[in-house]
């Protein structure tokens, strides 16, 4: 026994050691986003419709000039669970946009104002005028953007995660980019020709310029105007765009636990009950049929 | 069975019936009256769950399937409309995904649960084999359903996947061509995917019936490991292993739940958020974590026909676990020896599972060759050996003899006077 167990200790040890070593190696100039606090976190969260507001104007008046967002409908605007508009405002934001239709009855496209049941249209009619205009760089979608970021948690920390639940890592990278950028890069860092030095970007050089900068984006309400506020307002829009029914599946979450819970605790008595012969008379057992099982 | 335990109809249809299909009676034979040992813990309700997963699976896939596009232009914004514009699609598409990683939580189970046991030995070889055909077709089907959301993963996964056939000599690269329907993976992959990811499901079943019918066919195994020999090792499964199984599946449900509602896309990978593109490779291609331990078995082999035929040999090699094992003595409990070196087993192949999500360098592919050869030496070495060297501990005459000798649980009584039960 004693043998075994010693050969089970070395065979561990050798195999840590060795996995140890190359997270060693691995452990490069990775930055982590600092963690934000996000209304719509753990078990109960739900979004803050005025911060979805906000993030919204920076969308439209900041990102939109580049990015596109084809997944999202106007009217996804006024659905619950998300900014809030009431139809009418976000009617009224639709009507804002020339949405390209057709073809008519003379076969040609034409403009017309948007509707509700209309998505975002893009920026630039498809990726090679936007690399065109913006000298080769192609900004991605945002439909899905803050889901299709992530950080790279390592070990122990993504068995945390599941406990935690902690499926944030999206916005905080996003809010990490916008608040990334530095103003001269550290003494080494090479960066290729339109590059900028982002702390949080993975390789440093990111294709965009800083986008954002204090008082850039006039609040109404009173919220500060700094590109921490900016950034945080932004990521949690693009976390709404990206999953618009998290309010939803939230709340249907804790009705589903709570009956499971009564339902696993009614079965656990029944089967307590239905074992109890089982487990304290077992010499009185024979087989008999079911319907024989009745206890009264 | 004695004659008092067979199904006796009662309403004049079901005589009818029965006299013409005698379905009725076979389901009462087999999950009402069927005897089960008496000792089975809770590792025993696996099975249970795997057809509730099965038919999850199922269900929530057909669904999904009346609103996905098989398009390699169309698929991934189909799975967002599907997210955004269809009733509870969120949580039709949510279920599915991550119900196919608790299928595959609940075969791991399933299968620790055969080898730790000895649920292959004879005479349940058969049973075994046919449960190791479902491991391989849930692989199958869960890699083509991987890949129809068309992100980025479920592109490079097919075309990492796909690419392990050109290994082979001279037919390799005929074959992948002949696999994706043309020189690259592109729509007729995706096709093809889909219409086998709608077909293997209802082989899976079909076997699942040859499983169940191999299992009621030489009984189940027990933790004791000794066959059942009077009637008092056994209870009904109706209500005892039922109302067990109906628990386990409850709490089994609240795990998945938690999943579902509040981490739905933890088990996911991000990059699977980005439409496929052809023309960018991810920075590392990871399979979905139940692959990950054959996939490190793949990348610590350097030669790239050896590390497949290694990554088959590790799962078809447990189909002649019956036969590598060459003790007679089932449970783990009343083998030492091999108690050990199983939960090493059982702990390497974890080991595998993350390195398979860490880049192939330096310590990382020595880590993985040194579980690589444990996985492969205690199949082929260790098992054959272990039977013939090893001093298990006595068995029980019984599993009446093996529950009375773990005690009864305080509170025991004697009997109490015959008539006093209900």
């Amino acid at each position: 026994m004693n043998n075994t167990r010693g050969i089970v200790l070395a065979f561990a040890l050798a195999v840590s050691l060795s996995a140890l070593g190359a997270r060693a190696a691995l452990a490069q100039e990775q930055e982590v986003p600092p963690k934000q606090h996000w209304s719509f976190a753990g078990p109960f969260g739900v979004y803050d419709p005025a911060q979805l507001q906000r993030g919204f104007q920076i969308y439209k008046e900041v990102c939109s000039n580049c990015h596109s967002i084809k997944l999202l409908a106007f009217r996804n605007l006024a659905d619950p669970g998300g900014p809030g508009f009431t139809e009418a405002q976000a009617a009224t934001i639709a009507a804002g946009y020339q949405i390209t239709d057709g073809p008519n009855d003379q076969g040609e496209m034409f403009q017309r104002p948007g509707k509700l049941a209309d998505h975002f249209p893009p920026p630039f009619p498809n990726d090679q005028a936007a690399r065109a205009a913006l000298g080769g760089k192609l900004p991605p979608d945002m439909s899905v953007l803050a889901k299709a970021r992530s950080v790279e948690r390592g070990f122990p920390w993504f068995i945390f995660d599941a406990f935690t639940q902690y499926q944030e890592d999206g916005p905080d990278y996003i809010h990490a980019i916008l608040n990334g950028y530095v103003d001269a890069p550290p003494a080494g860092a090479t960066l290729p020709p339109g590059g900028q030095y982002n702390t949080y970007f993975p390789g440093h050089a990111i294709g965009m310029p800083k986008p954002l900068s204090d008082g850039q984006v006039k609040y109404t309400d009173g919220t500060p105007m700094t590109v921490d506020q900016y950034g945080r307002d932004v990521a949690a829009f693009l976390m709404w765009a990206a999953e618009p029914t998290l309010d939803a599946r939230k709340r249907l979450g804790f009705q589903v636990f709570i009956y499971l819970i009564v339902l696993a605790g009614l079965l656990y008595f029944t089967k307590r009950s239905v074992w109890y012969d089982v487990k304290h008379h077992p010499e009185l057992l024979e087989p008999r049929p079911p319907s024989e099982y009745s206890r009264g | 069975m004695s004659e008092h335990l067979a199904y006796k109809p009662q309403s004049a249809f079901m005589q009818w019936m029965e006299r013409r299909l005698p379905i009725a009676g076979l389901v009462y034979s087999s999950f009402f009256v069927y005897p089960t040992p008496r000792n089975l813990n809770y590792w025993w309700t696996f099975g249970g769950i795997l057809s509730f997963m099965l038919g999850v699976q199922i269900i929530t896939g057909v669904v999904l399937a009346m609103h996905y596009t098989p398009h390699v232009d169309l698929a991934f914004n189909s799975v967002e409309s599907i997210m955004r514009d269809v009733d509870y699609g969120w949580l039709l598409r949510y279920l599915h995904a991550n119900g196919a990683s608790f299928f595959f939580v609940a075969v791991y189970a399933h299968i620790i649960r055969g080898m730790y046991y000895g649920s292959y030995k004879e005479p349940r070889e058969v049973l075994w084999i046919l449960g190791v055909i479902l491991f391989l077709l849930m692989i199958v089907t869960g890699f083509m359903g991987y890949v129809l959301p068309w992100g980025q993963m479920s592109f490079w996964a097919a075309t990492v996947i796909t690419n392990l056939f050109s290994a082979l000599p001279a037919v390799g690269n005929p074959i992948v061509t002949w696999l994706w329907g043309g020189y690259a993976v592109g729509n007729p992959t995706l096709n093809r995917f889909y219409s086998l990811h709608y077909l293997l499901p209802f082989v899976i079943a079909g076997v699942v019936v040859l499983h169940v019918w191999a299992l009621h066919m030489v009984g189940q195994n027990n933790p004791a490991g000794v066959e059942p020999k009077t009637s008092k090792d056994t209870v009904a499964f109706t209500p005892y292993a039922t109302v067990k199984d109906a628990f386990f599946l409850a709490v089994f449900c609240l795990f998945y739940a938690w999943f579902v509602f509040y981490i739905p896309n933890y088990l996911g990978h991000s990059d699977n958020y980005i439409m496929a593109n052809p023309g960018q490779t991810p920075t590392h291609i990871v399979p979905e974590w139940y692959y990950l331990p054959f996939y490190a078995i793949l990348r610590a082999i350097p030669s790239k026909l050896l590390g497949v035929c290694a990554l088959l040999a590790s799962i078809v090699l447990l189909a002649f676990l019956p036969w590598l094992d060459t003790s007679r003595v089932r449970s783990a409990n009343y083998r030492p020896l091999f108690r050990q070196f199983l939960i090493v087993w059982f702990l390497v192949v974890i080991g595998l599972g993350y390195l398979g999500s860490q880049e192939p360098v330096g310590g990382y592919v020595i880590a993985a060759r040194i579980c690589t050869a444990y996985y492969f030496i205690f199949l082929l070495v260790i098992l054959p050996l272990l039977g013939l060297f090893e001093k298990t501990r006595p068995l029980p005459n019984s599993i009446s003899e093996a529950v009375l000798r773990e005690g009864l649980p305080a509170g025991a009584s004697a009997p109490p006077p015959a008539g006093a039960r209900g």
